[in-house]
């Protein structure tokens, strides 16, 4: 770890002003994924804003009869609320099948959008990354890639997005809020917020310098049989192999998102238009442009057999 | 002491301490936070800094040239040592990779060098700032590739790498049921929950170093060959330890960089390895390839049983035993067993709990499963029919004890084992449902060991003996040996342990710690009795230590008063004399295993386990239990999750921290349960216990394995199995 300065925020406004004058500055907000980082000198921030306690941490109703839920709010908390236990139960069971009960109290909502990916070799500062050192190289293409993605990838990085709160972000449509350096504000749909590696695999949102998440929103409930299967090698504390974020309705049409195949959260229009007719069509639309490696083909078979599962859990 | 005739009665025998389920003497001490672990020594006095490893960069190959002048001006640094500046070293004798110095690069994450600042913090920063220059080589890391070209090695740890009795491939070919398929086990960690750490202090000449080592002596000795300074000269205490599992073994680069880190800072240095260092700078259980062939005769009885083993290590080092079990495990006339070395330039390869017998269990427990279902013979009844009393291969040499029969007689009963239907045959909801059972096996290995023991004037006994605790109950073992042997109350006992100023014990491994450093201190005890006899001129023989007090005729005497304002203490060591040659020693068990797989995704999660082990007196129920399930976990990761993913190309494992390399956590372990066979073998101490701790893990992941077939239908020979190996065969959910 670098030696850095610190700077407590005194508002939204102010922390993105910071932040968009110095180019090695960034927000810290639980921290558990970012000092990690910084320990391993993988970033290296010289200067880091604390957006803790600027008021962004309140789960409130929106005038659509939908949900915002503040960027700080803690995946406990989260994860816990009434309204999202009721009304959006796939956001709960998503969150509580990540990490572990210590870091999801710690662990907030635009901290969870924003992890960074758990490549291996993105970890080890001796190996090459495109993501980690712009135009390096990258070491999984053609090493360890059990973990890897399988659609959406280029020819310059492979990795994941790690997060299951977004996968079920995704299917929910969310719209994430954010305040940028010169003051204005802007919602993008979870859809566009992630980008896919392309040849720039460091730049992973759609984020400009200094812009502050301060809220994501939820529409109004949908309703339908909510079910997030996270698949993985042993019960607990694991990230997914693949995973399935599902709302399906009583006449078998839903919204569909998959985690641990992609750069981000995997959802196709087309495909879920193939929900009525079963896990087969409906995942092969999802991986019609599969490229998958030796190592990690398994998971075309394994997103068709786990959405199968999903799909019979919603009829039962 | 010698240990040469079978034992006899002793006090032991009285069972009033030995035996009983005590906690841990040192329970509370760890509960609360208070057993001070290598990296938590701090004297407030003491001006401790902070020494900060750097890895090679590539896995074989050449520094050229090595530039450490902005690690030098980095804030807080006091000094920086490189590989080249200590310069060629004489290696320990346990070591096969140099641990530091020199320009050659070995394998990946090879210590190069230890940067030495102020906190933590300043070193790990500045240890960033090293850059150094190689020359790469080209290395061999796959083992699939490399065993063509393995080699027969001279002998592997005392035993032939090969032995052959009667005319296996004849008996093979004529036999009217045969089985050949070969294994595959992965690299593994340890990934002990305590990293390797040192502190080093110097005192002109004299090196003062608190670490967590398994074995005091071998590290004292390889230390000071490495150091190139006088044994008598270092000092190292080891008191507690968060598991090694092998792992702490053997010296490791934490200790020789903080010595010297120490040396160039002039100050007290602490060095602990990164995570990451602890799968690609220390050793690791080397992968293995295993064929077996096992043939028989339709009743079941064993013809002709085979199995060779592949495994790979840096240019002189060794082999996985992956073989050695199936010498001694099952009967049959015609047998032969190989092992074969190749070279690989993966970190060095060595001792993990039940090193050979863990991996080969893994492999032969699957092939007489498979062989059963070939003759369609239940897989316990195939194991019993084919029992030997006797060495297999030496017929003359008796087992001292062996119960292998009733373990699985016995386990079968209380696990229900009649309820395990055909492959794939049992489901609940999306659960495939199966059950598996494998023998466990592992010899008991007899080490010398010794101990110093004291009694003062209040009448408190003081064991002192390097024997060390990794968190097996060394403690409270040898506290509840002493209590019988003096017969006091196990609060009057004081245990000192893991310092090289005591005597040099068994140390922790081989599962020969417990049964080796209890007799240790058995005979200290037992000199110790003698000179209590002695000064109240009692005849030792008849002299009984009970309640405190010692007893002859109608005179006794408190031990307290007995040892009089100086005290008496006893000493002595164990040696082991001729009677394993005579009698093959070892401990039995039975696995038993139900998992669920489900349906879809092919997750294979553990529903029950059972453990029926015959390993001779258990010294305490509660200690041993602990070994046995905690085994009994390590064989889960072992059979679901664990492997160290070996990147061909670059030469390195991948997955080098704990969120990479997957050990099992509490929700992937449920109810387990352990049974112990009430038995005695006085063959093997007058203690007449056994080791306990790795038989716990030899078989549970072929029984595991074994389940699994049993739940799906699909049989995976390439450890571990993970989902994707079992997607493939099961039905279409979709
Ligand atoms: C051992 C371990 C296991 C884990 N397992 C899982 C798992 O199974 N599933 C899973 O989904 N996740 C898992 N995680 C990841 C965890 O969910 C993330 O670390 C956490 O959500 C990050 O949130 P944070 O608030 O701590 O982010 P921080 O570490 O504070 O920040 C992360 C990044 O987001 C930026 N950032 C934070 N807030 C804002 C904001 N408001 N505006 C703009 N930028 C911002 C920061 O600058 C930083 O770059 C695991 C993490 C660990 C350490
Ligand atoms: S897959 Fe992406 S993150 Fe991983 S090494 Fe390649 S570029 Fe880096």
């Amino acid at each position: 770890m670098r030696a850095f300065t610190y700077e407590r925020a005194s508002s939204v406004e102010a922390a993105a002003k910071a932040a968009a004058s110095n180019s090695q500055a960034r927000f810290i907000a639980g921290g558990t994924n970012l000092l990690d980082l910084m320990k391993l000198e993988i970033e290296t921030p010289t200067h880091l804003i604390d957006i803790n306690g600027l008021g962004v941490d309140k789960i409130e109703g929106t005038q659509e009869g939908g949900v915002r839920i503040g960027a700080l709010v803690r995946n406990t908390d989260l994860a816990a609320h009434e309204t999202i236990r009721r009304d959006y139960g796939l956001l709960s069971r998503a969150l509580l099948a990540g990490a572990s009960g210590q870091l999801r109290n710690k662990a907030t909502t635009a901290g969870n959008l924003l992890q960074r990916t758990r490549c291996p070799y993105f970890y080890d500062t001796n190996q090459p990354c495109n993501k980690r050192q712009q135009g390096s190289g990258c070491s999984a293409i053609g090493g360890f890639t059990r973990q890897h993605a399988v659609v959406g990838t280029s020819d310059a990085c492979i990795a994941t997005h790690p997060s299951d709160m977004a996968v079920a972000m995704r299917a929910l449509d969310a719209v994430v809020e954010t305040v940028k350096a010169d003051g204005s504000r802007r919602s993008v749909p979870i859809e566009d917020f992630h980008r896919l590696p392309g040849d720039t695999p460091h730049i992973e949102t759609v984020l400009e310098a200094g812009e502050v998440v301060t809220a994501v929103t939820l529409p109004p409930p949908v309703g339908g049989k909510q079910i997030y299967r996270k698949v993985r090698d042993r019960a607990s504390y694991a990230f997914a192999l693949v995973s399935v974020g599902a709302v399906i309705q009583s006449d078998g049409t839903g919204q569909v998102a998959v985690g641990g195949i992609a750069h981000k959260p995997w959802r196709i229009a087309t495909a879920e238009a193939e929900l009525p007719r079963g896990a087969k069509s409906t995942a092969d639309a999802l991986l019609a442009d599969a490229r998958p490696t030796e190592q990690n083909r398994f998971k075309i078979d394994l997103v068709r057999r786990t959405l199968g599962a999903v799909l019979t859990e919603a009829r039962g | 002491m010698q240990f040469d005739k079978p034992a006899t009665t002793n006090p032991i025998d009285r069972l009033k301490v030995v035996g009983q389920p005590v906690h841990r003497i040192d329970g509370q001490l760890k509960a609360t936070g208070r057993a001070k672990y290598a990296y938590e020594w701090h004297d407030p006095n003491v001006p401790y800094v902070y020494g900060y490893p750097v890895g090679a960069a590539i896995a074989k190959g050449h520094i050229v040239s090595m530039d450490v002048s902005a690690a030098k001006e980095a804030p807080g640094v006091l000094a920086v040592v490189t590989a080249l500046d200590v310069g060629e070293r004489k290696k320990g004798k346990f070591n096969t990779a140099k641990l530091f110095g020199g320009s050659e690069i070995q394998h990946y994450h090879q210590a190069v060098a230890v940067v030495v600042a102020e906190t933590f913090e300043q070193a790990r920063a500045a240890a960033a700032l090293v850059r150094v220059e190689y020359a790469e080589e080209i290395g061999a890391f796959d083992l699939k590739d490399a065993m063509k070209t393995a080699i027969k090695p001279k002998d592997v740890g005392g035993a032939p790498p090969d032995t052959a009795v009667g005319d296996f491939d004849g008996a093979f070919k004529a036999a009217p049921v045969s089985f050949d398929a070969t294994y595959t086990t992965p690299d593994q960690s340890h990934s002990m929950m305590e990293p390797h750490a040192s502190i080093a202090v110097w005192d002109g000449e004299a090196l003062t170093i608190w670490t967590s080592a398994q074995m005091i002596d071998w590290w004292r000795s390889d230390l000071a060959t490495t150091l190139d300074v006088e044994k008598e000269k270092i000092h190292l205490m080891s008191p507690f330890i968060g598991g090694g599992f092998g792992g702490k073994l053997f010296l490791r680069a934490d200790a020789v960089l903080a010595a010297f880190g120490a040396k160039a800072a002039r100050r007290p240095v602490k060095v602990a390895l990164p995570r990451p260092f602890m799968v690609n700078n220390t050793t690791h259980r080397p992968a293995t390839i295993q064929r077996v062939r096992i043939a028989a005769e339709h009743t079941g009885k064993i013809t002709a049983i085979g199995h060779e083993s592949w495994s790979g290590d840096l240019p002189g080092g060794q082999l996985e035993t992956a073989a050695m079990q199936t010498r001694l495990l099952y009967a049959g006339e015609n047998r032969m067993t190989a092992m074969r070395l190749a070279t690989l330039d993966l970190a060095e390869g060595n001792a993990m709990r039940a090193p050979g017998e863990a991996p080969g269990m893994m492999a032969l427990e699957i092939a007489m499963d498979e062989m059963a279902e070939k003759l369609d013979i239940d897989p316990v009844e195939f194991r019993i029919i084919n029992d030997t009393q006797v060495d297999p291969e030496k017929p003359e040499r008796p087992f001292s004890h062996r119960d292998l029969v009733s373990c699985l007689r016995l386990g079968a009963e209380r696990f229900g084992w009649s309820d395990r239907g055909r492959p794939a045959s049992r489901r609940e909801g999306n659960w495939l449902i199966g059950l598996g059972v494998a023998a466990a096996f592992r010899n008991n290995l007899l080490v010398p060991s010794a101990a110093r023991v004291r009694l003062d004037h209040e009448g408190v006994i003081t064991v002192e003996t390097d024997m060390t605790d990794i968190g097996t109950g060394s403690y409270t073992i040898i506290a509840q040996t002493a209590a019988e042997m003096m017969g006091v109350p196990i609060e009057k006992v004081v245990v000192r342990l893991g310092d090289s100023r005591f005597p040099v014990s068994a140390g922790s491994g081989g599962q020969f710690g417990a049964n080796c450093s209890t007799t240790g201190v058995y005979a200290a005890c037992v000199k110790l009795r003698e000179a209590i006899a002695q000064k109240l001129g009692f005849n030792s023989e008849d002299a009984t230590f009970e309640n405190g007090e010692v007893r002859s005729g109608n005179r006794s005497v408190p031990l307290a008063e007995a040892a009089g304002s100086e005290g008496l203490a006893g000493e002595d060591t164990v040696e082991w004399a001729k009677l394993a040659d005579s009698h093959q020693q070892s401990t039995f068990g039975a696995h038993f295993v139900e998992v669920g797989v489900d349906i879809a995704t092919g997750e294979s999660r553990i529903r029950r386990m059972l453990a029926v082990c015959a390993a001779g007196r258990i010294l305490n129920p509660i200690t041993a239990r602990s070994q046995v399930v905690g085994a009994m976990t390590m064989g889960v990761g072992s059979a679901l999750s664990e492997e160290l993913a070996v990147d061909v190309g670059r030469g390195f494992f991948v997955n080098h921290d704990l969120a990479g390399y997957e050990v099992p956590v509490h929700a992937d372990i449920p109810h387990q349960e352990v049974i112990f066979m009430d038995e005695t073998d006085p063959y093997s101490s007058p203690m007449k216990a056994k080791g306990i701790a790795e038989l716990g893990l030899c078989g549970v992941s072929a029984a595991i394995a074994n389940a699994i077939y049993n739940a799906t239908g699909v049989r995976v020979r390439e450890y571990p199995i993970t989902l994707d190996k079992l997607i493939g065969g099961l039905p279409d959910v979709t």
